[in-house]
């Protein structure tokens, strides 16, 4: 039965994969770094709730194998077909983010990357309903910049997703997606987190691609 | 074997001498320079020559499946350069259900309506019935933001990917007396003089090109487009026994054609420059996109459509 599980999670993957592919032709710019399985914590833009299937998407299979998106518990395991697609086709971390629970978040993700995971990280916390570029950074980033050093922390910019499917919207439009990959950054000595969190959605924000309009 | 089906393996065997000693010639370029050295034009020649291989075989296999075949593939085509285009246009979310219209419904109805050989019908539908009603569809929602740029971007979208590119299949529906079948053939006829054209156009540029035709927008000069023009026309006379024009009515079609196109891939490059892009996409290996490669194909479709519908059908 569990063999099942993850025969039909590998098929359910691949498909999803290759609808955003046919659909999207969504591709990766890798700006900033090598598409190599090295440890890395992928912290991204969020407009559309396609965002971290796109990512995922575009990542070679030696990097999706051991990528887990961080993702709320609560809109993963609201129906048995998320509680499927989320913790076993995209293998999430899955995160409580009412205050009064006890399992901390954080704990959760520093398990994650001491069993040697990559993470895909959506530091905004929530999606980018406004016309700003990006709302302010939530902490969870520099917690995890500070409590493990060695990891790579990536900006990734997803253009295009919120004309593609915009909230409110059934039919997604077949435009062109493009991940891009910036270069790492990390948190340096005495650097406090306001600092850093600003820099770290500078850097993000400077993949955007300019405003065409 | 139809004598239509032996012509079109001719035409692909034809064209895979060609490709097989441009290869040739690449490896040969490689095999003499110092290992380890990357010599980035010869790697882009090489990428380039590999794609084209890839387009022969896929032309060659829709136009040997007939009718069914091409339609798909230009279908298909027509899919990819839409894609490209309208990702790089103004647009708002009220323009979801309009951009949303535009890719599954008016691009199969257009195809569908080529496939029923409806030429009253596919010649007016975009240009009439989805230039009249998918602005409604926009201005239903509301919002006036830039609404005339956003709906003349999108009817320029439709208009070149989908318009423009299936006038190539709607060559098949043409009548014209004693040709039948072969009407297949124009296709092959239309896209290997202006892919050549555009070729040699490239080649004499480079070599002897010296007064720009538009300084600021593209590197073409008049030198290289008068040399791509008449060479073209050679081509179109070398193919005339696919045709149904003659020798001398085969060459005017072909220099017709590589006109339109090589003028019309100017019109390409200064979108592209207001876009601030190099290539509509990425999507064929060392070409760009799928505009970037048939931008000039799609320029010279309509006018090859009508020139041969009023000459000769």
């Amino acid at each position: 039965m569990k063999f099942l599980r993850q025969f039909a999670a590998r098929i359910v993957g691949q498909s999803i994969r290759i609808f955003a592919r046919a659909i999207t032709a969504v591709r990766a710019d890798w700006q900033g770094i090598e598409p190599v399985p090295k440890q890395r914590v992928y912290f991204a833009n969020h407009t559309s709730n396609g965002d971290m299937p796109m990512i995922w998407s575009c990542l070679p299979p030696a990097i999706r194998r051991t990528v887990r998106p961080v993702a709320a518990a609560d809109y993963w395991l609201k129906n048995k077909l998320r509680a499927f697609v989320g913790p076993e086709v995209f293998n999430c971390v899955l995160v409580d983010r009412r205050p009064e629970v006890k399992d901390k978040p954080m704990d959760k993700i520093i398990a994650a990357l001491d069993e040697g995971a990559s993470l895909i990280i959506f530091p905004e916390g929530n999606r980018n309903m406004t016309d700003d570029l990006l709302l302010p950074f939530k902490a969870g980033l520099y917690n995890m910049g500070l409590a493990r050093p060695d990891v790579e922390l990536v900006p990734t910019w997803v253009a295009n997703l919120n004309t593609i499917m915009p909230k409110g919207e059934v039919i997604p439009l077949p435009l062109i997606c493009t991940v891009t990959f910036g270069s790492p950054i990390h948190v340096q000595d005495g650097e406090s987190k306001d600092e850093f969190l600003a820099r770290a959605s500078d850097a993000l924000a400077a993949l955007a691609p300019e405003d065409r309009a | 074997m139809t004598e239509t089906t032996s012509d079109i393996l001719l035409l692909a065997f034809g064209s895979f001498g060609i490709l097989i000693a441009l290869t040739f010639v690449g490896e040969v370029l490689r095999a003499r320079e110092d290992p380890g050295f990357v010599n980035p034009v010869l790697d882009t020649y090489m990428t380039r020559v590999q794609s084209w291989w890839g387009m022969v075989a896929f032309v060659g296999v829709a136009l040997l499946m007939g009718k069914i075949g091409v339609m798909v593939l230009f279908a298909f085509t027509s899919f990819a350069a839409l894609r490209e285009f309208l990702t790089l246009t103004t647009k708002a979310q009220a323009d979801h259900m309009s951009l949303a219209l535009a890719f599954f419904v008016v691009l199969p109805l257009q195809y569908f309506f080529i496939g029923m050989g409806w030429d009253g019908l596919y010649t007016v539908f975009i240009p009439v019935y989805a230039f009249l009603l998918l602005p409604i569809v926009s201005a239903l929602r509301g919002n006036a933001d830039k609404y005339l740029i956003r709906v003349a971007e999108t009817q320029w979208g439709l208009m070149i990917a989908v318009f423009c590119v299936s006038h190539v299949p709607a060559l098949m529906t043409i009548d014209i007396a004693g040709y039948d079948d072969r009407s297949v053939l124009l296709i092959a006829f239309l896209v290997m003089v202006v892919q050549f054209g555009d070729l040699l156009e490239y080649f004499f540029g480079r070599r002897i090109g010296k007064t720009r035709i538009a300084p600021g927008l593209s590197p073409k000069t008049w030198e290289g487009v008068i040399c791509g023009v008449v060479c073209a026309m050679l081509i179109g006379g070398l193919l005339a026994w696919i045709t149904p024009f003659g020798i001398w009515g085969a060459m005017a079609m072909a220099g017709a054609a590589s006109l339109v196109g090589l003028l019309g891939s100017l019109v390409f490059a200064a979108i592209k420059r207001d876009r601030g892009v190099k290539d509509w996409s990425h999507l064929i290996p060392g070409q760009g996109g799928f505009v970037d490669q048939l931008d000039s194909v799609i320029f010279a479709a309509p006018i090859f459509y009508h020139f041969t519908k009023y000459f000769y059908g």
